[in-house]
């Protein structure tokens, strides 16, 4: 059995994983990183994406939104404004937001209207992240 | 002997009270639901950001980030957070005690105190003090994070100013739903270390990978840690305010019954003096006739 690591991961809304993992895969600042045991103290700041972790050869896939981890003693903490597990995720409201956030843009696009355009980036973000944690992504 | 007539409108009308009474009781104790729920869901959050901002905290230089900056505090800005509206007991009137000694401690130190009211009732409470900087009312109903941020800037942006050297935070909170316990918190300069006292774990300081810099981090983590202060504070008095009304409109409730039930004894009484009255009227002209 190999060593693990705490993962916590802790919203707003509540805690949503308290497990011990073998290993876990973040979409931080400079791209993808993966934390094992006994990682060094290490702050960062987390993308909206998809976070997995692996426990006893189970992949567990989760869409978490901007916020930062911390890992610290062996303990890796998700501090992030939502998380969603697969089973949870509404595929339909998440195709809807992505069609909804990609006419936006559209639109943006040709009106330049800076604010709305970075809104419905991250909502287009968030939708895509959705998407593939739920596995029905393209 | 009080009119037969007045004790009977006065038995309705305490009747309707308690009706009323009794209606906010049971409209305190759903929202109570609501806002406990929100408290409880919110604290581990909390917690842990305070709890990973005192690991941090060890590590980094507080003299480089503004908002750390310890400085001779020779004005203080008091942030009360109070409820909106009142009919919940002694709730408020202990906030305001407390905020009345922390003020009393800190002007018999020489230090100016500035107020930011939180809540109408702390607004009309400290009006006439003539303290109050700032003040923000009808946001204790809704349960938004983005006026709490508002407050947050407005009181950060005052500190970095330099119009107040030291911030502290009053506010009452939830221990359970039979005890509210008003509290003082330091909210700037932020010094984590101080606020982990509840998660038992001590703070370890220990050399950082920071991913981006430091300085970029502590940038957004900080205003988002007084963001997660400020709220939490305010879930905190929400959920107290409704506990208390819930138990102030209870005792209330009671009350009336108390009094619907001394005025019956009393209107009945007042019945029975006016039938014996007329009983002698009766006996007394039955005796005059015989004669």
């Amino acid at each position: 059995m190999a060593e693990t690591i705490h993962l916590e991961v802790v919203t707003p809304k509540g805690a949503v994983i308290s497990d011990d993992v073998d290993i876990v895969t973040a979409p931080g600042y400079g791209g993808e990183f993966g934390v094992l045991a006994n990682h060094a103290a290490m702050l960062s700041t987390i993308k909206i994406g998809v976070m997995t972790y692996r426990k006893a050869e189970q992949e567990r896939r989760i869409m978490v939104s901007g916020g930062f981890c911390e890992v610290s003693n062996n303990q890796i903490t998700f501090l992030v404004e939502s998380a969603e597990v697969g089973e949870k995720i509404d595929v339909d409201r998440a195709m809807r937001a992505k069609e909804r956030a990609e006419k936006r843009l559209a639109a943006a696009a040709t009106q330049k209207e800076k604010i709305n355009q970075t809104r419905a980036e991250a909502a287009l973000h968030r939708a895509l992240a959705r998407l593939r944690v739920a596995g029905r992504s393209e | 002997m009080p009119s037969l007539k007045d004790v009977k409108t006065k038995i309705t009308g305490v009747k309707k009270t308690s009706q009323i009474t009794k209606a906010m009781n049971m409209v305190a104790s759903a929202k109570l639901r609501g806002a406990q729920q929100r408290i409880e869901d919110f604290r581990p959050y909390a917690e842990k950001f305070q709890f990973a901002m005192g690991n941090m905290a060890g590590s980094v230089d507080p003299a480089q980030y503004p908002l750390m900056a310890v400085r001779e505090a020779k004005k203080v800005e008091l942030v009360i957070v109070s409820s909106d509206r009142g009919l919940c007991g002694s709730f408020n009137a202990h906030i305001f005690k407390l905020a009345d000694k922390e003020i009393a401690r800190f002007e018999s130190e020489g230090k100016e105190v500035s107020i930011v009211c939180v809540g109408k009732k702390a607004a009309a409470y400290f009006r006439k003090s003539g303290k109050v900087r700032i003040k923000y009312a009808d946001l204790m109903g809704s349960f938004q994070m983005f006026n709490a941020r508002e407050i947050a800037q407005d009181v950060a942006a005052n500190f970095l100013a330099g119009e107040s050297d030291q911030v502290e935070m009053i506010y009452s909170r939830f221990v359970s739903v039979a005890m509210q316990k008003p509290t003082v918190a330091t909210l700037l300069p932020i010094s984590p270390e101080a606020h982990v006292g509840e998660t038992a774990e001590a703070a370890v300081s220990q050399d950082y990978i920071y991913e981006p810099s430091a300085e970029e981090i502590m940038d957004v983590l900080l205003p988002l840690y007084m963001n997660v202060t400020v709220y939490r504070s305010m879930l905190e008095v929400s959920a107290s305010e409704h506990a208390a009304r819930m138990t102030a409109m209870d005792n209330a409730t009671n009350a009336c019954g108390d009094i619907v039930h001394n005025l019956t004894l009393v209107y009945n009484k007042a019945r029975q003096s006016g039938i014996t009255a007329e009983l002698m009227d009766i006996v007394g002209g039955a005796e005059a006739l015989k004669g």
